[in-house]
C-alpha cells in the first residue's frame, strides 16, 4: 500500500473522537477497582467489628484521606502519562505529598514514646498480613488500570505500568482501611506503603510487556 | 517551528471536527516530516523508512483521541514518532546509527520530504487477513479511492457499517503490525 493511499484511507475514518475518553476509562477502572476490592474485602476479611465506633476517631479518616489523596494524585499523573508528549507538570510532586506527610506524622509519633515502645508501634499486630492483603485487594483496580492504559498511548511503559499499579495499591488500601484494625501512623507509614509498593513494582514489570501500541 | 505548529494545529483541530480534507492535509504534511526525520535517523536502513512512516501515521490516527487542545501538536506528534522509532529499534535490536538524544521536537519538524519510497511491508497483504466486514470497506476506500457513500452502495453495507469496518480494521491492522515485530 502506498503511503498516500493509507492517508486517504485514514481520512475516511472520521468518526468523532471523544477528547476525554482516557479520563472516562480511568473513572470506570477506579469504580470497578473500588467495587471489586469491596467485594473481596467483605468476602475474605470482613469489616472491622468496631467500625462504627472507630468512625469517631480522626485516625480512621486519616487513613482514608491518605489513600484517597494518593489515588487522586495517581490519577492526575496517569491521565498525563497516557498521552504522548504531555508534560507531567506538578502531578509528580503531588504524589510525594501524602507519603511525606504520613512519614512526618509517624516520626512525630515515634519521638513521643519511649524507645521500647517504638518497635511495637511500627509492627502493630498485623504487619505480617497487611501488605499482602492490600496487594490482594488491589487486583481489580490493577486490571482496570491496565485496561484503561490499553486504550491510550503511554510512551514510557514501565512508568505508566508503575503508575497504574500505584493507583491500584492506593484504592486497595482505601478499601482495606475499612477492615484494618491498625491505627498508629508508624504502622501505616511502613506497611500501607509496602502494600502499595507490591502492585507498583508489578506494574513496572508488566508495563513494557502489556502496554505496547 | 511556530508556523508549522500553527498550521498543523489548525488542520488537526478541523480534522478532529470531522473535516476529512483538512485531516488528510494534516496527515500528508506530517508524513513528509516523518519521512525526512526517519530517513536521517535510519540512514543505514533506508528500506525500512517508508514502513515506519506508515506505521507511525497509523499510530497517530489510532491515538488521535489522546491529543489535548492545550498541547502543542508538534510535541504530541514528535512523542509518537519518537516512541515508534525507539520501539522499532528495540524490536529489531538495531544499535542506533546516531546517538544524539531524541528529545527535540524541532528535529522532526525542521525538515520534510514528500518523495515517498515504496513500502517494503505490504499493508495490503496484511489487510487480506482481516475479516470481510473490515477488509471490504478498507479495500474499496483504499484501492478505488471511493467515498464512504459509494463504498456502502457497492458492498451493500450501511454507511455506518462501512465506517465501523474501516475504524475497527485500522485498529486490527496496527495490532497485526505489532504482532509481527
Amino acid at each position: 500500500m502506498k503511503t498516500d493511499e493509507l492517508i486517504h484511507l485514514l481520512a475516511t475514518d472520521d468518526r468523532p473522537v471523544q477528547p476525554v475518553a482516557i479520563e472516562r476509562r480511568f473513572a470506570v477502572a477506579s469504580a470497578v477497582g473500588i467495587a471489586g476490592a469491596g467485594g473481596l474485602m467483605l468476602a475474605l476479611f470482613g469489616l472491622r467489628p468496631d467500625l462504627l465506633a472507630t468512625m469517631a476517631l480522626p485516625m480512621f479518616w486519616g487513613k482514608l484521606v491518605f489513600a484517597a489523596a494518593l489515588a487522586a494524585a495517581g490519577l492526575a499523573l496517569l491521565r498525563r502519562m497516557a498521552r504522548p508528549g504531555m508534560p507531567l507538570g506538578l502531578a509528580a510532586l503531588w504524589l510525594a505529598v501524602p507519603p511525606l506527610v504520613l512519614w512526618a506524622m509517624a516520626l512525630g509519633a515515634l519521638w513521643q514514646v519511649p524507645a521500647t515502645e517504638r518497635v511495637p508501634l511500627i509492627l502493630g499486630s498485623t504487619w505480617r498480613t497487611c501488605p499482602f492483603n492490600i496487594a490482594l485487594l488491589s487486583v481489580p483496580a490493577f486490571v482496570g488500570g491496565f485496561w484503561a492504559l490499553k486504550g491510550a498511548a503511554p510512551t514510557r511503559l514501565a512508568w505508566a505500568g508503575a503508575g497504574a499499579g500505584l493507583l491500584a495499591g492506593a484504592l486497595g488500601a482505601l478499601v482495606y482501611a475499612l477492615h484494618c484494625p491498625e491505627m498508629a501512623t508508624p504502622f501505616l507509614a511502613v506497611w500501607y506503603l509496602a502494600g502499595m509498593a507490591i502492585p507498583t513494582a508489578l506494574g513496572a514489570v508488566l508495563g513494557p510487556r502489556l502496554l505496547r501500541w | 517551528m511556530e508556523i508549522v505548529e500553527e498550521r498543523l494545529r489548525g488542520l488537526l483541530m478541523r480534522g478532529l471536527d470531522a473535516d476529512a480534507a483538512a485531516y488528510q492535509r494534516f496527515l500528508k504534511e506530517l508524513s513528509a516530516h516523518l519521512r525526512a526525520f526517519l530517513r536521517r535517523r535510519l540512514a543505514q536502513r533506508p528500506d525500512e523508512v517508508e514502513d515506519l512512516v506508515q506505521e507511525t501515521l497509523l499510530a497517530v490516527h489510532n491515538q488521535r483521541h489522546t491529543y489535548r487542545p492545550e498541547m502543542p501538536v508538534t510535541a504530541w506528534a514528535h512523542a509518537i514518532a519518537r516512541y515508534k522509532l525507539i520501539d522499532w529499534l528495540r524490536s529489531h535490536a538495531v544499535k542506533e546509527g546516531r546517538n544524539d538524544p531524541l528529545d527535540d521536537a524541532d528535529e522532526l519538524f525542521a525538515t520534510s520530504d514528500s518523495e515517498a519510497a515504496e513500502a517494503r511491508r505490504d499493508l495490503g497483504q496484511l489487510l487480506r487477513t482481516l475479516p470481510d466486514k473490515q477488509r471490504l470497506p478498507i479495500e474499496y476506500v483504499k484501492l478505488e479511492g471511493l467515498s464512504v457513500v459509494e463504498t456502502a452502495r457497492l458492498t451493500g453495507l450501511s454507511e455506518s457499517a462501512v465506517k465501523v469496518g474501516v475504524h475497527r480494521g485500522l485498529k486490527a491492522l496496527a495490532a497485526k503490525i505489532r504482532g509481527m515485530s
